[in-house]
């Protein structure tokens, strides 16, 4: 098994591993965690398409680096947008979390 | 044609998309006063660059191109501009003018008053959706575009709890929470597409795409990436809270614009990088969920107690007529053959809704602002005490029923003319239905507002201009369809608009609207009088209610949004 084949199937697991967070976690921060997991998982499955060189036939393919960064950078900004709004959201209602308010007509 | 040198005017959409976030950055180091006036000169600006990009693209024969740096593709990044992004520059720049002036009343910052942080921040964020939006529109690559829309998800966020109330806050986490799990899904599909093809630029990538599992599976993830942002139903969990819950012209800037960005992304994956890969089955599955975000979210619509809410809903009912355009994309053999045509119905149709979603908006904030609250039940006497902003709120209902001459009407014709030559007529009964569902409360709303208040109003005084740019945009959504037949399209389709047979359609719908209202909403029709604590009705549509509130609860939309993932994946593959 090649170097590129194992960091894909890291990846996968990753993916799913962040997915599967996202279903069941209640906790919107579990849930910020678990889309930071998915993240990676995608981050790593690029890094290993650029050490395959792509389909440019180059030996290490530079791009998807370029790109890398600054998908890194956008998940960081989501991140912690998020954790501004969770933090707002418990100084205001002392509880974090997601469920539904109840419902109308009641 | 060559898509890879920059052609004259390409400079003008770099500017397109600079302007809003180089005045939002200078905006920052200002008070709101100053943020106010910068905010109004670069609606001016951005709107003179719309008609300016508008007129050279006209001119020239193809789309307008500029390379960022003078690098072509692969290794650089181009921005162009085509018919469909050349007409949402300039209908995003009208609305964006529109509410800005309707925002005025809102949160403006008079003279000798302190300056308030929600006006302050939601002037910053409406310069950052229009910039977004134009990034959105001209960007050439599938990696900018990635960018672009979380620009616009970022600046779409906090625009929802500009009040800060725990309840606004609530909607706006889960809304960013739902819609990072669509960018990843966009992101994972890129970067499939870019392992397989070593590049991102849209026309590059069209000429290499083929048919085969990886291209599939990346149509399938990034296509269900942007249903999630663009919350088509049962991928809805977010939008009914987030643009019921944020203020007025926050909630018009929502779901008149920020939705369509994603959307206006699917058109491009599925018409132009990939067109080869999108298969006429999964154009069903598509417009199957459009099908049902029409009925869901109308009858949804019909059983709420407030205005915005009301609003909130026919907004999910409206995203599903965004995507009955796919099955009409192809031909009775399966191939793209009416592609420019449902492609143009679509935009019409976004843009329809864009102007009227605006105008209804505005005066539903308009009204609560006047009243106080925005319960529908004690609307009534608000026909006669603001006739202005219940003329916008009815006449943008009309225009999204298709009533003539708007853009529905025109965009509505065009699909009905595919539906027939390509034989899928089972689209022409949910076409023609689906203005019966939407009549269902604008009939319920009319009643109500043209009532006898049992006591008389008392009032607080509301802006005239607000008044004015909601029926402004109401009416251009209204007119929308005779500036088109101007334009591009084939101006036959209006000829026959007077015919006896319209006008029956038309009552048809009216009557059916009626029934619907009176069979589904919450309170008898016409009841004079009663109580407004009274208990609801029940009947049918309360199983929608329920239907609605289990699939927006989180786990139920994420196991949807994987079965819509593997169902369009499968759809595909089996061609």
């Amino acid at each position: 098994m090649s170097v590129e084949t194992l960091y894909a199937l890291a990846a996968c697991a990753l993916v799913g591993i962040g997915l599967y967070g996202m279903i069941v976690q209640p906790h919107p921060l579990r849930k910020l965690i678990a889309f930071n997991i998915m993240g990676t998982g995608v981050f790593v499955l690029f890094g290993a398409l650029a050490k395959r060189g792509a389909a440019a036939g180059l030996v290490a393919d530079p791009v998807p680096q370029a790109l890398l960064i600054t998908a890194i950078v956008v998940a960081f900004a989501a991140t912690a947008v998020t954790v501004a709004l969770l933090l707002r959201l418990v100084e205001s209602t002392d509880t974090a979390s997601l469920a539904d308010e109840p419902p109308a007509g009641r | 044609m060559d898509l890879w040198a920059s052609t004259y005017g390409g400079g003008l959409l770099a500017a397109a998309v600079l302007l809003p976030f180089v005045a939002m950055l200078l905006g920052l180091c200002l008070d709101g006063r100053w943020l106010q006036r910068v905010a109004f000169v670069t609606m001016a600006l951005g709107l003179a660059l719309a008609l300016g990009i508008a007129a050279s693209w006209a001119n020239t024969s193809g789309p307008l191109v500029y390379l960022l740096g003078g690098w072509s593709p692969p290794l650089g990044i181009a921005l162009r501009a085509d018919g469909p992004a050349v007409a949402m520059l300039l209908a995003v720049a009208g609305v964006v003018c529109a509410i800005g002036l309707y925002a005025r009343a809102d949160f403006g910052t008079p003279a000798g008053q302190k300056e308030s942080r929600s006006a302050f921040a939601y002037w910053l964020l409406l310069l950052a959706v229009w910039g977004a939006l134009n990034l959105v529109f001209v960007s050439g690559d599938l990696f900018t575009l990635y960018v672009a829309l979380e620009l616009l998800t970022f600046a779409g966020v906090p625009l929802v709890c500009l009040a800060g109330s725990g309840e606004t806050l609530r909607a706006a986490l889960r809304y960013m929470l739902f819609a990072l799990c669509g960018s990843v899904l966009y992101l994972l599909g890129a970067v499939l597409l870019y392992g397989g093809y070593g590049t991102l630029d849209i026309p590059l990538l069209a000429a290499a795409v083929q048919p085969e599992p990886i291209a599939r599976a990346a149509l399938a993830l990034m296509t269900v990436g942007l249903l999630a942002k663009t919350a088509l139903f049962p991928l809805h969990i977010w939008l009914p809270p987030a643009h019921g819950g944020a203020p007025a012209a926050a909630s018009a800037v929502l779901s008149a614009l920020v939705i369509k960005g994603s959307w206006f992304l699917v058109l491009r994956l599925w018409f132009d990088a990939m067109p080869g890969v999108a298969t006429a089955a999964t154009a069903q599955l598509l417009a199957a969920l459009g099908a049902a975000a029409i009925v869901v979210g109308s009858v949804v619509a019909l059983r709420q107690q407030r205005l915005k809410l009301l609003v909130a809903y026919s907004t999910v009912a409206q995203i599903g007529y965004l995507f009955l355009l796919f099955p009409m994309a192809f031909d009775a053999a399966g191939g793209m053959g009416f592609s420019a045509l449902a492609q143009s119905a679509g935009l019409l149709q976004a843009i329809a809704h864009a102007t009227a979603k605006a105008g209804m908006f505005m005066a539903a904030g308009l009204v609560y602002a006047a009243l106080g609250h925005d319960r529908i039940d004690d609307l009534a006497g608000m026909a006669k005490a603001m006739p202005v902003a219940v003329a916008a709120f009815l006449v943008g209902g009309l225009a999204l029923m298709g009533v003539l001459p708007s853009g529905a009407y025109l965009a509505k014709k065009l699909l009905l003319a595919s539906a027939d030559e390509s034989g899928q007529w089972w689209w022409t009964l949910v076409l023609q239905g689906g203005a019966a569902f939407t009549a269902g409360y604008v009939v319920l709303i009319a009643v109500r507002v043209f009532r006898r208040p049992a006591a008389p109003l008392r009032l607080q005084p509301v802006s005239m201009l607000s008044q004015g740019a909601a029926l402004g945009l109401a009416l251009a959504s209204l007119g929308l369809s005779l500036a088109a037949a101007l334009g591009p399209l084939p101006a036959e389709l209006l000829s026959k608009a007077l015919s006896i047979e319209e006008l029956g359609t038309m009552l048809a719908t009216f009557a059916a609207g009626a029934l619907l209202a009176a069979g589904l909403a919450r309170r008898p029709l016409f009841d004079r009088g009663a109580a407004t604590d009274a208990p609801a009705r029940g009947g049918p549509g309360v199983w929608f209610e329920h239907g609605d509130r289990l699939l927006r609860q989180w786990p139920a939309a994420m196991l949807a949004l994987l079965s819509v993932a593997a169902a369009s994946g499968w759809l595909l593959v089996r061609g």
